[in-house]
Order: C-alpha cells, then structure tokens, then sequence
C-alpha cells in the first residue's frame, strides 16, 4: 500500500514526493528508505530534505530543467531492492515531571474527559511515540502513537508564553516545546532534557524514524537533572531499535 | 569593526542562509531581498557567502572603526557620509571615524550594507544569518562592535554606479508557479487568485507576509509536510500568507502558490499596504 506515491513539482527548485494522506508507520518508514536510497545513489544534485507524515520535499541545488526526467531518475532509485536502512534508529527514554506545577493544565484535562489526573498521565507514559520528523520549531519532534483517550482540543485561547520543555497535547498529537515559545497545547508536564542546541555537533539527538518514551520522574529527580543538563553531563538512556 | 550608534527599527547580519537542515526543523532564513544582497557583494568583489548588514526602513547609524570599503544596496534611505549623501550600488571609500547614517525613505523596505570581506559575526550552522535561539543575538544593538574583514590594501574608489531596474521596487506584478494544492481549488477560486489586487496586511515579517484579502477556501488542511520561502498558504479563514526567508520547515495550511526566486526578492522590498497581484509562470 505504501507504494502509490506521486511526484508534483514545488517551484523551480523542489520535488515534492507524497504517499497517501494518513499518519503510519510503514509509510514513515517507506519515506526514511527512500530517502537513504537517494543519498547513497546520487546526492551530488540534491540541497537537503524534508519529511512529513506522507511527503519527502527535495530541494536542488539548480533550477530544475527537465523535472519529467528527475522524476524518472527519483522512480528509478524508489524501485532498487534495498531493504536494509543504513540509518540507525533508536529508542530515547525521556525524563518528564507530571508535577502540577508543571503539568498546569492537567486538572483542567482532567475536569473536561472524567478521567484522574494520574490516569492522564499513566497513559501518556506508557506508550512509545515514533518521531515522524521534526518541523515547527528547530528540535520540536511530531510524534505519532497517542492513545486516543487522552486526544484534547488545542485550547482556544493559545498562551503567548510556553516554557521550554513543556510537554503537550494539542489535538491528536504530543510533543516537547524545545524552546519557549506562543503555544495552544495543553501543558502536562515538563522534561529538564534539550532537545535542540546548537553548539552541540549533533543539535538534536532525536530524527524521522526514532521512537520516544517518557519516563515519569519526581520533582526532585527534575531538578537534579536540569543540574546535570546545565553542565552537559546528563546521558540520554538510548536502545537501539531492530526491525 | 563598525560601531552601531543607532540600531534602527529592525537590522540583522544576513548571508545566503542555513540551508541543509530541514530535518531538525531550522529554517533557511537569509537575506530577504537576495538580489540586492548579492549585487552589494558583487559590487564589492566579495563572494555572495559574505554576510551583509539586512537594514529595514532606516533610521540608524553607524561609525566605521577603521578604513575599509562598503556598498549600499536594495532600498534607498537616503544614506549619507559624514552627512554627505553617497549613491546606492556603487563602490564606496570609508576612513576611520566615517559615520554613515541612514534617513528619509524613498524606495524600498531594506536595504543591504556590504564591507570589503564581509562581516563576521559567529557562525552557526554554518550560516551567520541572524536567528533567535541559533545565532546568540537576533537583532543589532545599539552601542554593539560588528567584526568586520580587515581591508586589504588595495582599496580603490570606483566612479560607477550599478543602475538597478526600478520594477525591483515598484512592479505589482508578484511571478509564481501552482503550489502542490493549487488543483484542490475550485475553478472560480483559482480564477480568484490571479485577479485579485492583493495588499500586504500590517501583519508581515521575515517569517511571511499576511495578506489582507480573503479568497474562501474550499480545501481542508493538509497532513503537516515542507514549506519553503515562497509558499503561499491558505488559512481556514480564506486569508492567505506568503511565507518568507524565516519561515518555518513545515506546515499544514494547503500551499496554492510558490513564488519564484526572483519574486521572493521583489516582496521582500513591498511594506504594509503594498499592493500587487499573483500571476502564473509555467514550468
């Protein structure tokens, strides 16, 4: 099923690819090997990629001249049999407080669904997100698997200020704000880790195809670990994902 | 190094931007009217990688710190030396202690200051284009140092000014292609697009222009998926934004429009109120 894709042209310079519109797994995964096929067969023309829940954007170094023949070359690489990725995924446990005082939207969650506070967060934390690409903001990671129980409405009146490291659900979707920023998100909590710096070789550890585990941990736990963050001494638990 | 006596409205270090990092989510960014940009370099000798001052409407000062030569590009607002007016694109002798000052606006929303070498600011992946939370500063100061090349010492004055094409600043003609859900829109609606006289709403910045008409949108959002500069998106309220250099990596408004290169440079130099209108280019 993964393999309807099409080809448009995005202005003189991009390729759009798009694969059919839902959110899945094997098509996130049809995207990331795509993409590793066209960077170890001919990366020379092409300026960078972007991924999205059914799309890889291509952007040329040249305006396009014949884009009829770039899609046929693209077609080309798309049918190659290689199965193996030789991009390495992991699986990153992430440190999140639930405490109210971070999680300042919880109550209000709680209120609206007729569910606990701590059942909110007992199902927040126990499944595993895939990160499907990261966009928004630099480090802000698109993540798919919510259980649906806990799916709430970006609030109607976004707040100007979200701090770094908030955790959120706006819609059907969750996710860190990695700097601060305007937000709609209901905030549930707050995670001492960076998800983007730029003086880091790697800026953000997470990419397309890795998964996300959040980890419950304590107020004190949260402090102790924003001192070890600040001095660049705080190791990310990582496990490599097989297939 | 030049000294900021005045910072001005909005003034930013830009070079040709950040390009190749898409998928952590950091925006391209750059100069916003490149084709000045990169006349000012030229004009120089410069390489077009050299980082150029990105100065909006004016208002500010500048005191150079030692000998060097500049070029003034894009908008013209009336900048002076030692309160003699110098001429836009041409290649121009400054000495220590030389203030530059830029005043009243004539033509242009920015315009782009070049020194000999190139200013050099810190580098952040790779680019020395201004971006919050990337580069340690965002805007210019006033009382700030900007490090610039030392001159070499063969500076010498050229009597010749590049002529630039006035429609840069003035033609209401904004060139495009189809964007990726341009076929979405209905026949009357895409009919629309291209006869609209479109206005710039007061809503507009580096990130993307908002555009105060509205064309009612038929078309639901997409699946999140890339934006570019150039990306005209429609919102669910019918209006629509012109996303620019700073503009993030993806979206989810349907993107109907993309601008060519040439037309981002052209907007890029259109304020509030501007008006102007879309039309078709084949590819």
């Amino acid at each position: 099923m993964a393999t309807i894709i099409t080809y448009k042209p995005f202005g003189r310079k991009a390729i759009l690819i798009e694969w059919i519109p839902i959110i899945a797994l094997e098509i996130l995964n049809d995207i990331i090997l795509f993409k590793d096929k066209i960077t170890t067969q001919n990366s020379g023309f092409y300026l960078d990629f972007s991924i999205g829940y059914n799309s890889l954007t291509i952007l040329f170094k040249e305006n396009i001249l014949n884009f009829q023949g770039e899609i046929e070359t693209l077609q080309k690489i798309y049918s190659l049999k290689i199965k193996s990725l030789k991009t390495q995924n992991f699986l990153w446990e992430i440190p999140v407080c639930y405490d109210l005082e971070f999680g300042i939207d919880l109550k209000e969650m709680s209120n609206l669904s007729n569910l606990d506070i701590s059942k909110i967060i007992e199902i927040h934390s126990k499944n595993v997100y895939t990160v499907f690409f990261i966009g928004f903001l630099p480090g802000f990671l698109y993540l798919g698997g919510l259980n649906p129980m806990v799916f709430f409405d970006r609030k109607s009146n976004p707040r100007l200020h979200v701090e770094k490291g908030s955790v959120g659900i706006g819609g059907v979707q969750t996710g860190i704000y990695p700097i601060s920023s305007a937000g709609g998100w209901n905030i549930i909590g707050k995670s001492p880790i960076n998800f983007f710096d730029v003086d880091k070789e790697i800026p953000c550890f997470a990419k397309s195809g890795d998964q996300i585990k959040f980890n419950q941990i304590s107020k004190e736990e949260f402090y102790d670990i924003e001192k070890l963050v600040l001095v660049n001494k705080y190791q990310l638990l990582k496990t490599i994902i097989h297939d | 190094m030049i000294k900021v006596l005045k910072a001005g409205f909005y003034t930013t270090i830009q070079d040709q931007g950040r390009i190749g990092f898409a998928a952590i989510g950091v925006p391209i960014s750059g100069a916003m009217d490149l084709y000045s940009s990169n006349l000012a370099n030229s004009i120089l000798n410069n390489s077009f990688e050299e980082a150029v001052l990105e100065i909006t409407f004016g208002v500010c000062q500048f005191q150079f710190l030692s000998k060097t030569s500049i070029c003034i590009s894009g908008g013209d607002f009336s900048p002076t030396i030692n309160q003699q007016p110098v001429v836009l694109n041409s290649k121009i002798l400054v000495n220590e202690k030389d203030i530059l000052s830029f005043g009243k606006i004539n033509f242009g929303a920015r315009c782009y200051l070049a020194v000999k070498g190139g200013f050099l600011t810190e580098k952040k992946l790779s680019s020395r284009s201004y971006f919050k939370n990337i580069t340690t500063s965002f805007l210019i100061q006033t009382g700030e140092l900007l490090p610039i090349s030392l001159a070499s010492r063969e500076l010498k004055v050229a009597n010749t000014a590049v002529k630039m094409n006035p429609s840069h600043f003035d033609s209401e003609i904004i060139e495009c292609y189809k964007g990726p859900e341009f076929e979405l829109l209905s026949i009357q609606r895409q009919y629309l697009l291209f006869e609209t006289i479109f206005s710039i709403s007061n809503d507009n910045n580096r990130m993307g222009y908002k555009l105060n008409e509205t064309i009612t949108n038929n078309i639901p959002s997409i699946l999140t998926s890339a934006v570019l500069p150039g990306t005209v998106q429609l919102t669910p309220s019918g209006k629509l934004i012109v996303l620019m250099r700073d503009c993030q990596v993806t979206g989810g408004y349907p993107r109907v429009l993309q601008l060519s290169a040439n037309a981002i440079n052209k907007l890029a130099q259109k304020k509030t109120g501007s008006k102007f209108s879309f039309t078709s280019i084949y590819i």
